[in-house]
């Protein structure tokens, strides 16, 4: 601590203010609480006690509007894709999308013969990180999150774009 | 399953002409003619010997094109402790049953999802409207002769990107 013991006045800090807010997004991103199927239940056990979500700084919200994060956990029908899209454009800007399991992947089981699933989500809403598994476990999912916090970390908000 | 027999001679006895007697005799099912389920559902209801009172199961079954279309209903007594399946069956076009929701008031939902899986129409239901699937929603999908649709709402349905098979 010997270079900056002593430099500054009254605990001050200097950073690129991009990399103030990149770093205060990726670590307050709270997500929708909405799931589809059984990859809900594994989502609910992440943010339980055991695996506790907030404290990578993850907390669910009930309304799109107060969330960052939507992590789609789940089948998504045709007649649900319609309120997901309606969702998501609900959510206010940065919103960031975790596509979780395989159904919300590529269509998972019911890529052949579901008439009445949507292969992908991506095909409605676009999707930051994909999560493998069927479901995947609470470990996986916390992987998936730490990829967006780090996708999140390197962005740069309010540098011009060249 | 002796309350099989017991029942179907009670409905020849009562209400002739209706059961539909099998090839070769069986204590599995009760086949009947579509026309008088309506009364008939009200006095199995009701009668002290039957008191069918509880409906545990309806559904729709697609037997094959030339067959045509069946809808099961499965009954169980609460206080006689005894259970029978009734079975009706439709023509493929326009099929047509008598509703039966407002005499077992748990046969409404299941109604509204045969409706839906099947396109059977339930006479006489106050509320026939699908159950699962979008209320824009073409076709009756556990038929035999469905066909997967392309496009839903702008949204491809079957597989699109090249390499998944």
């Amino acid at each position: 601590m010997g270079f900056l013991e002593e430099r500054f006045e009254d605990n001050i800090i200097t950073a690129k203010l991009d990399q103030i807010l990149s770093w205060a997004r990726s670590t307050s991103a709270w997500y929708f609480q909405f799931g589809l199927a059984c990859c809900a239940i594994e989502m609910m056990s992440t943010a339980a006690s055991r695996h506790d979500l907030e404290r990578i700084g993850m907390m669910p919200r009930s309304s799109p509007r107060q969330a960052d994060v939507m992590i789609v956990a789940g089948t998504v029908t045709l007649k649900m894709a319609t309120r997901v899209k309606k969702l998501y454009d609900q959510m206010a800007d940065p919103k960031y999308v975790i596509s979780m399991g395989s159904c919300a992947n590529s269509g998972g089981p019911y890529s052949r013969a579901g008439y009445h699933v949507l292969k992908g989500v991506d095909q409605v809403i676009p999707v930051d990180v994909y999560i493998p598994g069927c479901p995947p476990r609470p470990e996986s999912l916390i992987e998936g999150l730490l990829k967006l916090q780090d996708k999140i970390r390197k962005e740069r908000p309010l540098t011009k774009k060249k | 399953m002796i309350i099989n027999q017991k029942v179907s001679d009670i409905f020849q006895d009562k209400f002739p002409g209706v059961v539909i007697l099998p090839e070769e005799p069986h204590n599995d099912y009760i086949q009947i003619q579509p026309e008088k389920w309506n009364g008939l559902a009200k006095f199995i209801k009701t009668d002290s010997e039957l008191k069918f009172d509880s409906c545990q199961c309806i559904t729709g079954i697609d037997l094959g094109i030339e067959e045509g279309l069946e809808v099961r209903y499965n009954f169980h007594s609460m206080k006689l402790k005894h259970k029978i399946e009734i079975r009706i069956a439709v023509e493929r076009k326009r099929p047509s049953v008598p509703s039966v929701e407002q005499v077992w008031r748990g046969a409404d939902w299941l109604e509204r999802e045969v409706y839906d899986m099947y396109g059977i129409r339930f006479k006489g239901h106050r509320d026939l409207r699908r159950m699962l699937l979008p209320d824009d929603w073409k076709g009756w999908p556990l038929r035999k002769d469905y066909k997967t649709p392309n496009i839903y709402n702008g949204m491809k349905v079957p597989k699109v990107r090249k390499g998944w098979d």
